[in-house]
């Protein structure tokens, strides 16, 4: 009689299974996402039931936040550097490579164009100080706003502006803003909200 | 492969090669993989978030041929007051008399209700448009075609959005979102006059002796 061998279990598990899973759900969250930029202000946008989606690229960000200050953003790294370039020879000032470079890392910015040397040459965790970054003026005496996006608009025709606002700001900075894009012959724009549900807006 | 060949030509005389196991231990590779999904889920946003397009007429003065003038019957003026207070009047000033001035609010049964009042006829229009689609008789893009088709009724009220200097963002897009549910396509949004400014304190002193009185 043979004898009764008794197989010993390996406790080895193939993992190759369980890779491809990890890795597929990899390529998903790769493929479907989009990195959260980080903003000059935390704001929180109104709710609306529009569902059109915001475009990813080619987008000029105009920040309110709730107590009225303006923040200003572009996407693309060379577009940003030819911006501030663009900017400085209106206002005389010269930006050097390095300040040019700390620019185009820069998602949104709130600060005076005067100031803008010392705000790129600070530590970027230093920028993130509220009482550093008090909005870009745009009062009818000295407003830079209106130059930023004129240059901005003069980098690129496909340009779309976005407007993201906080819930309580005053009207009168909006009022301001609206005014002074349609002085820039800049009529369509978006406004960014968040989504609300619609369920009891069915009508009856 | 080159391992195999190498055995081959070397290992005659030292007998057969020992045969290489071509497992691989992926438990590292495993960790490496859930270690960068993690870093993506937190580092990256899934929902981009919504806009609202808003196209506003440029400041070019309009020719005289399109120019439209607001018939005072269809027009509707909502005023944004302080702390998120909205009123409303039909029509305009006339013969010295001024329009009656409502106060609402932004709940489903105020504004709403009187806009999808005056603007009835097209949103039971767009309701059975859109009842049809439902059945699948035409397509979303057919169904939005004829959606701005049937907005754009003559009959419709025209709405003038007037901000006061006390309102906030919210109130305006919240407007603008009532627009869009009630399916009105005419609308504007203008300064406010010193005319609806005088109608609004008015009212509230009104609501303050009123209550004086009792």
């Amino acid at each position: 009689m043979p004898k009764v061998k008794i197989h010993r279990k390996s406790t080895v598990i193939d993992m190759t299974a369980m890779c491809d899973v990890a890795f597929l759900l990899l390529t998903f969250f790769m493929l479907t996402s989009n990195f959260t930029r980080k903003e000059a202000a935390l704001i929180n946008t109104p709710a609306s039931i529009s569902e059109i989606k915001m475009p990813e690229r080619n987008v000029i960000l105009i920040l309110v936040d709730a107590k009225g200050k303006v923040f200003f953003g572009i996407d693309g790294q060379d577009n940003r550097m030819a911006l501030l370039s663009k900017m400085g020879s209106t206002y005389n000032i010269r930006f050097n490579q390095e300040e040019l470079k700390e620019f185009s890392l820069i998602n949104s910015f709130g600060v005076p164009v005067t100031r803008m040397k010392t705000f790129l040459s600070m530590k970027p965790g230093e920028r993130d100080d509220p009482a550093i970054s008090n909005g870009i003026p745009c009062d009818s005496t000295d407003n830079q706003f209106r130059y930023w996006v004129s240059a901005a608009r003069s980098l690129s025709a496909d340009y779309r502006i976005a407007i993201k606002a906080d819930q309580a700001t005053a009207y009168p900075v909006i009022k301001k803003l609206m005014g002074t894009l349609q002085e820039l012959k800049e009529n369509r724009y978006n406004l960014i909200t968040s989504l609300e549900t619609a369920d009891d807006l069915e009508f009856k | 492969m080159a391992e195999i060949a190498q055995n081959h030509r070397r290992g005659r005389k030292k007998g057969r090669a020992k045969k290489l196991s071509t497992r691989v231990d992926f438990t590292p590779m495993v960790d490496l993989g859930f270690l960068l999904i993690t870093f993506f889920m937190l580092a990256t946003t899934l929902n981009k978030p919504q806009t609202m397009e808003i196209a506003l007429p440029s400041k070019d003065k309009p020719k005289a041929e399109e120019q439209t003038t607001v018939k005072a019957s269809k027009a509707v003026t909502i005023l944004l007051g302080k702390d998120n207070k909205v009123f409303y009047y039909e029509g305009t000033r006339e013969n010295g008399v001024d329009p009656v001035l409502k106060q609402t609010s932004f709940a489903p049964t105020g504004l709403r209700q009187f806009l999808i009042g005056k603007n009835y006829d097209v949103m039971v229009k767009v309701r059975n448009l859109k009842a049809e689609k439902d059945k699948k008789r035409f397509s979303e893009e057919d169904f939005e075609k004829q959606k701005t088709e049937i907005i754009k009724d003559k009959k419709a009220p025209i709405v003038l959005i007037k901000a006061s200097d006390d309102s906030v963002y919210r109130n305006l897009i919240d407007v603008l979102d009532e627009m869009a549910i009630c399916n009105i396509d005419r609308y504007a949004i203008v300064d406010i006059t010193p005319f609806d400014l005088d109608l609004i304190a008015n009212m509230t002193a009104e609501k303050q002796t009123g209550n004086e009185t009792k």
